[in-house]
């Protein structure tokens, strides 16, 4: 389905409903031969995608020679037929009739029992490393142009040209690292292939012109898989010469076009000069821009370089923490083909583990309803987030779950005032058999910490592995989301002598219950307002989203917690626990 | 398997601490720790391990299950994220409901990040166990819905990976939905020209 997009997705592993938006394309992809005889005719002329902008497209057109679909697509921006007096040329070319301007966007629905989730990356954008002179110096280009130069299939057919004269260059820099391994400007991180792509294009210019001489500034050249230390030797033998030190500067001359480049070699610390007549920016990749977009229909995470969490990273690399969805490809990390590939097929052997068996069991943490305490008040159902729930208000009949729906955040126990919806495996009781264990005694050494399974508790675990040292007085309740935190656990933590109580949740962004923390922040705002009324500062309930990627951030935040701790006084804690003394009346339940 | 325990008879909770070889022990003192939790309410029997999810230390949990008539399992070691299904798989062999598994997380949540505070770690230790136990005492057995699974799969983007997993996904036998949000499949490797190592075409 190409030229669709993904539109919404409901249910859990096994039965997924997925909508796609099957874009308008203009061309029936049926029909359509690929003639050409469209395109001949059609007077609008646009920048070509595929070509980075180096040559043009009509606004009917195919995207590549090998395209699959082999299909022409209308862009209905640029078309001047959408009103036929004003043109319709290509309507009249078309012998097959498959060109229909009234086309429509098209909605279809399908079921699926796994997903796997293969969005690929951006290329990082060179503009704001002003010292490279990209948007100023048209000799200066990114890998990505430099691919379409050197292909036969390109816009020069392949002749490595420069853009300022069209005649081929004598001089060729490449600079690595470009938009990575930067703190400051760019991304943190290594994207993993440009060493070898550099690498490559070295060869292949050497190849093409062996009298064009080539330096590649670098700071690292990591050449670490199956056969790229050969490669990188290869580029070497055949006269690539390899400079360690990125340009701080390029200059332009405007009369040529020639482009002069300074470096410190930090080989030896020297300060070089290098004239060359084009440089190639080896750009780094970037998450997809539009990740938010499957990101909330999926219920996935991120890492904090953007690209999506996986749910181990070493025992699960390919899982994504939602049952049933798989990663594959630079979604997951910056990859070459090769571990895209492997990847995939990693993917694929996850998603066909399940379905092969034809039935999946899930976790039984899902909620219930105790339909004589159920009042029919309808709360439950409003902070649903899978709409799992529903309830007559007006005939006072009591709520019902249907619990395939039901993904187990807990939102609705926590906002029932009634105490009529029991989550299985984190009941009330549960909840508070912890709670009371850990402040039976010295309650007021003890900060009691609330944390999300899917990331706060994670973030927890990646602060252990990575060894990130913290106080030892927090202690951790774990529950599946922080939307399961009710506010009587709060209450009672407070009555039972706690100085200080966290509740700790995903981002808004990174929830793994669609929205379910957002009631999580309610949920605190308010009982914020009701301790200040009650005369406790309402300092002493923090709230802190930290997500599983955010081992630092975790320590950090242990560690303040522990700061406010010591602030709290003994007086004050006697105070709460008067306040809030019948909190810890008994209740029939 | 034998017969599944729903735990609903007299509370017999037993405590297995793991040492995980000195990952837990080099910091927290598990002697003490396993010490402290035979004083619980209920605790029938406490174990201290040196790798609670080796082989022979899930032997122990199954063989104590059997000799100990227990009814909840609190297993003392790392993160449920890492050893939750393992331990849930080694006392349901034991004919014990998986959910009657509890974990109190000493390495990840304690040793690992209270290294240079021993005598502290081991406090903590100690209240995690006893929350473990207190809520061990609650837990009751539950019962997994299963449910069906569509034999079609979606595969989002059209990239290489999103081509090699539909390609395989296909040849196993599935149907296969690849949605692709550009007129054409192919991605960014389509518009490389030569591909390492081999140096051959991108299309």
């Amino acid at each position: 389905m190409a030229y669709s997009e993904i539109e919404n997705v409901t249910g859990y592993v096994g039965s997924f409903t997925v909508t796609v938006r099957k874009k308008a394309r203009y061309v029936d992809v049926g029909e359509c031969t690929a003639c050409g005889d469209c395109e001949d005719v059609c007077p609008v002329t646009s920048p070509d995608e595929f070509e980075i902008g180096l040559s043009t497209r009509k606004a009917i057109y195919q995207p590549f020679p090998q395209a699959v679909p082999s299909a022409y697509v209308l862009n209905i921006d640029e078309c001047l037929g959408n009103n036929p007096i004003a043109c319709g040329k290509c309507l009249e070319a078309c012998d097959k009739e498959c060109i229909n301007y009234d086309d429509e966007d098209e909605l279809i629905d399908f079921e699926v029992g796994t997903i796997i989730v293969c969005v690929g990356m951006d290329v990082y954008d060179p503009t704001a490393l002003d010292e490279f002179g990209y948007t100023r110096y048209e000799n200066v280009i990114t890998s990505m142009e430099f691919e379409r130069l050197i292909n036969s299939g390109g816009p020069t057919e392949g002749h490595l040209v420069k853009l300022t004269d069209g005649t081929q260059p004598k001089t060729v820099a490449f600079i690595q690292c470009v938009g990575s391994r930067d703190e400051s400007r760019g991304n943190p991180y290594c994207s993993n292939f440009c060493c070898m792509n550099t690498v490559k294009d070295c060869l292949l210019i050497k190849d093409h012109y062996p009298d064009i001489d080539i330096k590649v500034f670098y700071i690292d050249i990591r050449a670490f898989g199956k056969g790229f230390e050969d490669l990188f030797q290869r580029s070497k033998d055949a006269g690539t010469v390899y400079i360690r030190g990125i340009p701080g500067e390029i200059e332009e001359d405007p009369d040529t076009g020639g482009l002069r480049l300074y470096v410190e070699n930090t080989t030896d610390g020297g300060v070089e000069r290098h004239d060359v007549d084009m440089v190639v920016l080896s750009i780094g990749a970037i998450p997809r821009r539009d990740s938010d977009v499957i990101q909330r229909l999926l219920t996935l995470q991120r890492s904090q370089d953007g690209f999506f969490l996986e749910a181990h990273p070493k025992l699960k690399p390919v899982d994504a923490a939602t049952q049933g969805v798989f990663f594959a490809g630079c979604a997951e990390s910056p990859k070459d083909i090769k571990d895209s590939v492997t990847q995939a097929s990693a993917a694929v052997a996850r998603a066909n583990r399940l379905m092969m068996q034809g039935k999946v069991s899930v976790e039984a943490i899902t909620s219930t309803v105790i339909p004589e305490l159920c009042k029919s008040c309808g709360l439950c159902v409003k902070v649903c987030p899978y709409h799992a729930i529903s309830c007559d208000t007006k005939a006072k009949a009591p709520a019902v779950v249907v619990e395939a729906a039901c993904s187990g955040c807990g939102a609705c126990s926590a906002e029932c005032p009634f105490g009529a919806i029991v989550m299985k495996h984190f009941t009330d009781g549960q909840i508070e058999a912890q709670i009371d264990a850990l402040l039976e005694h010295d309650a007021h050494d003890k900060v009691l910490a609330f944390a999300c399974n899917w990331c706060s508790y994670s973030g927890g675990d990646l602060a252990g592995t990575n060894r990130f040292q913290y106080p030892a007085n927090v202690r951790l309740i774990r529950t599946m989301c922080s939307g399961r935190v009710d506010k009587k656990f709060v209450l009672r933590a407070f009555a039972m002598g706690a100085p200080i109580v966290l509740v700790s949740g995903c981002h808004f962004t990174d929830c793994h219950y669609i929205n379910a923390v957002r009631w999580t922040q309610r949920r605190v705002e308010k009982l914020w307002d009701e301790l200040e009324k009650k005369g406790i500062r309402p300092e002493r309930l923090q709230l802190e989203w930290i997500s599983a990627a955010e081992g630092q951030r975790f320590a950090t935040v242990m560690r303040a917690v522990e700061d406010l701790r010591r602030k709290v006084t003994a007086k004050e804690i006697e105070h709460t626990r008067k306040v809030l003394a019948d909190v810890l009346a008994p209740v029939e339940v | 398997m034998a017969a599944r325990d729903d735990g609903n008879g007299t509370l017999r909770v037993g405590v297995f601490v793991c040492q995980c070889g000195l990952n837990i022990a080099g910091t927290v003192d598990c002697a003490a720790v396993a010490e402290f939790a035979e004083t619980l309410d209920d605790v029938a029997i406490v174990y201290n391990n040196k790798y609670t999810c080796s082989e022979p230390g899930q032997l122990e949990i199954r063989k104590a299950i059997a000799e100990h008539a227990l009814n909840r399992v609190v297993v003392a070691s790392c993160s449920p994220r890492m050893h939750e299904p393992t331990f849930r798989a080694a006392v349901e062999e034991a004919g014990l409901n998986p959910y009657l598994l509890e974990m109190a997380n000493l390495r990840e949540h304690c040793s690992w990040v209270h290294m240079g505070e021993p005598d502290a770690a081991t406090e903590k230790a100690k209240d995690l166990v006893k929350m473990a136990v207190a809520r061990a005492r609650a837990l009751q057995a539950q019962k997994e819905m299963v449910v069906p699974i569509t034999q079609q799969a979606l595969v989002v983007g059209g990239g290489i990976a999103g081509i090699q997993a539909s390609l395989d996904l296909a040849d196993a036998g599935y149907q296969v939905y690849l949605v692709e949000k550009e007129p054409s499949i192919g991605g960014i490797m389509a518009q490389i020209d030569k591909t390492y190592p081999t140096m051959d075409c991108s299309i």
